[in-house]
């Protein structure tokens, strides 16, 4: 059975897990005997039941009563199974909610009838379009306490949908429901007899699943090179999992930024029939006609398609989410595909906050501002727009520990010239970096061909080696 | 690709960034179905290489066969497996079978052999595939990341957990303070003194398990069949509070088919462990010291 990621998003406390609960409970998807157990929970507590509780099982969030992170649930339709991932309204819990958003592949954004557009509609609507989520239908909850009006309906539509077209997201799905009394989830109901468009459950099942597109180039991010010497293996596995395209035995392949060539020797494989060849998502492996050095995080591209593009400096939008504002000149880490590399931000172009207007001229980004960035990077790196290609166009910062921000490519731009006094130093050690890589590479293969003679006289790669170095 | 094969490849994608981040890289291996799986899934990530230590925490109550196919495994598959006990609390007879309560014992015989295990202040026994012979190391370095097999459908408190998840140095879990795991881009950075779970099963259901240990034909312990009695287990743990259901089901595809029309198509997993029911969120608080 084919499988979909949704995130459930909106401001807290306007139903998020009151509708996952809800849905549950009228498909049949939960353990027997969960509602019952949760109903006399509260039975013995003399709370009144609410279908969140099926969801909020951390028990610090039945004291408080909120979602703190996102969980994952599972349910089925006829058509398919979900993992519903609920994730939190609440400000603090900005980060865990942007976690549980990145694996989805649609999601379904919870607007308060009552209470109207929150602050958090609009941040969550922004940074779903940041994470790249294009499927998007607006769920207006508690429709019961407006009386189920058809005006109160379309006055929230046109307001929420201005604003999503300012961010550039077209939807024109509102549905009007209540999760609590289950209205429109699963069947159209009489409360509302003027809606005429999907249920929930109905456009859940609408939503297309993310496919591999065969045609698009080949790009692989390099994981690692592996070389068990044990039970006198002597492959060297270069392996990754592949982002876009298809890969072939004998195909020519690039590494960027090194440049170095090879062709594809082999496909290899534990337990499966002898493959030739790869395609989109598979999390693989090969080996090459010559023993090239290659550094993990390179990006691998066919010899016959477009390449990557390769460069220090690109503009972004980013989102932040360390306790620490992101500042100017600061060095940072940055992951991007398996590559990692030292960063430092350029320039805010502007700060893009959900509530009020773009503000310029800010000296940083604070925990939970998005902003249209420019970063330098220490080492070239080969990326994508993320536009172009999602996997290689997106990143995250990491602030000493932990991940603080992510953000997506919008422009990769012109590398760092020694004509910009800020550049040289960076540019310096790219040069040094260069020069003392090959210097490491005639070493390593020196003790290489010292150690393991064998193998460089049983394949005859050594001339071919060096030459390719 | 179909959703098994999805899965895999994102298990993978996880082995192998856990195993290039982490120096000092280990796996727990229950034994169980699971982390069965997770071992599978090494090979699969490593073309059929095991480069990391299995690690297997002995409460001393646990079904023989369990250690029997340990054994027998670990040497067929040339495993590095290195087992941790809590001697002293078995020497002093703090246990469940001695008068302790369920939780108590959990804690001693799991948790803190799991956390001394893990840390290295406590001797672990290792199986030297290459000697094959048992050796007792001593002082031995503390893993930075280790891999566990826990699935988010399981229970509550699994199904927040990220997917590279950081524990300070008790061992402690605190879910509210999480740092964000955006994408396929996880927390490989730590700082001293703490280490990293790792978890690249959390997107797995009970039913996908099997489908998967039916399809690549995994070897899996014969006490989650029925073997004739009309009895198996649906989830090993210790003998005093693991009770076997009632089932026919002999292979894979027949439990597969229990749990996708028959008996268990509605019933939760762990409805087996007894230590899950002891009052609200028993789980989630031994999770919070450091449980799995």
């Amino acid at each position: 059975m084919q499988r979909l990621n949704i995130v459930i998003t909106g401001h807290v406390d306007h139903g998020k897990s009151t509708l996952i609960g809800r849905l549950l409970a009228d498909t049949d998807s939960l353990p027997q005997g969960k509602l019952e157990s949760v109903k006399k929970m509260c039975e013995n507590n003399a709370r009144p039941f609410e279908y969140a509780f099926l969801l909020d099982a951390l028990a610090d969030e039945q004291k408080q009563g909120i979602t703190i992170d996102s969980a994952r649930v599972f349910f089925q339709s006829k058509k398919r199974e979900y993992i519903i991932i609920d994730a939190p309204g609440h400000i603090e819990f900005l980060k865990n909610m942007i976690s549980g958003a990145s694996r989805a592949e649609a999601a379904l954004l919870l607007i308060d009838a009552k209470e109207g557009v929150a602050e958090n509609s609009k941040r969550h609507g922004m940074l779903l379009s940041l994470l790249g989520i294009k499927q998007v239908a607006i769920v207006v909850n508690k429709m019961d306490l407006v009386g189920f009006s058809e005006v109160a309906f379309n006055k929230l539509r046109i307001e929420y949908r201005e604003y999503l077209a300012t961010l550039g997201i077209k939807s024109d799905i509102f549905i009007p429901i209540s999760a609590r009394e289950g209205v429109n989830l699963i069947e159209h109901s009489k409360q509302t007899p003027w809606y005429k468009g999907p249920t929930v459950l109905e456009i859940l099942d609408s939503f297309k699943s993310v496919e591999e597109k065969e045609n698009d180039d080949f790009r692989m991010p390099l994981q690692d090179v592996y070389k068990f010497t044990r039970d006198n293996d002597d492959r060297r596995i270069y392996s990754g999992t592949v982002s876009s395209g298809a890969l072939h035995v004998n195909d020519e392949v690039i590494f960027y930024p090194s440049l170095k060539r090879s062709r594809v020797a082999s496909i290899e494989s534990f337990n499966t029939p002898v493959k030739s060849s790869v395609k989109e998502s598979e999390a693989v492996g090969f080996t090459l006609q010559t023993q090239i050095y290659v550094r993990n995080g390179e990006v691998v591209a066919r010899a016959d398609q477009s390449a990557p593009k390769v460069s220090n400096r690109f503009e972004a939008n980013l989102f932040w989410l360390g306790a620490k504002p992101l500042e100017l000149d600061k060095p940072y880490k940055i992951k991007i595909g398996s590559a990692q590399s030292t960063i430092y931000l350029e320039e805010i172009k502007r700060v893009i906050d959900g509530d009020t207007l773009d503000r310029a001229d800010e000296p940083s980004v604070g925990r939970h501002e998005a902003a249209c960035v420019v970063f330098r990077v220490h080492d070239l790196l080969a990326m994508e727009l993320f536009a172009e290609n999602q996997k290689l166009g997106r990143f995250v910062i990491v602030d000493e520990f932990d991940i603080a921000g992510g953000g997506i490519i919008t422009e990769v731009l012109e590398q760092y010239t020694n004509r910009r006094t800020k550049s040289l130093h960076v540019n310096d050690v790219l040069v040094d970096k260069a020069s003392s890589n090959a210097e490491f590479e005639e070493e390593l293969f020196a003790l290489l061909r010292k150690h393991f003679p064998h193998q460089f006289q049983l394949r005859r790669v050594l001339t071919r080696t060096l030459n390719t170095l | 690709m179909d959703h098994l094969d999805r899965l895999e490849a994102q298990s993978i994608y996880i082995l192998r960034e856990a195993y290039r981040s982490f120096p000092n890289l280990a796996m727990l291996w229950s034994i169980g179905k699971d982390s069965t799986v997770l071992l599978w899934l090494t090979r699969k990530a490593f073309f059929s290489h095991v480069p990391y230590p299995l690690v297997h925490i002995d409460t001393a109550f646990k079904v023989p066969e369990m250690i029997r196919y340990r054994d027998e495994i670990a040497v067929q598959w040339d495993l590095n497996l290195v087992v941790g006990q809590n001697k002293e609390a078995l020497a002093k007879g703090e246990t469940f079978v001695n008068g302790l309560d369920r939780l108590s014992c959990c804690k001693k015989l799991k948790s803190d052999a799991l956390k001394h295990t893990l840390d290295g202040t406590w001797a672990r026994r290792k199986w030297n595939p290459y000697k094959k012979v048992w050796e007792d190391e001593l002082n031995g370095a503390p893993y930075t990341g280790v891999i566990v097999g826990v699935r988010a459908d399981e229970e509550g408190s699994r199904s927040k957990e990220r997917v590279f998840s950081a524990r300070d140095e008790k061992s402690e879990w605190d879910a509210s303070t999480q740092p964000p795991e955006l994408w396929n881009q996880y927390k490989t950075d730590f700082a001293p003194g703490t280490h990293v779970r790792i978890h690249p099963l959390l997107e797995w259901t009970e039913l996908n398990i099997w489908e998967y240990i039916e399809r690549e034909n995994i070897p899996i312990i014969n006490l989650y069949f029925n073997n004739g009695n009309g009895k198996r287990y649906r989830s090993l743990g210790c003998f005093p509070c693991t009770a076997p259901v009632d089932s026919e089901a002999r292979n894979p595809k027949e439990i597969i088919e229990e749990l996708t029309s028959g008996k268990f198509k509605d019933i939760a997993e762990r409805s087996g462990r007894a230590q899950d029911k002891d009052g609200g969120g028993t789980l989630e608080a031994l999770r919070k010291e450091g449980y799995m």
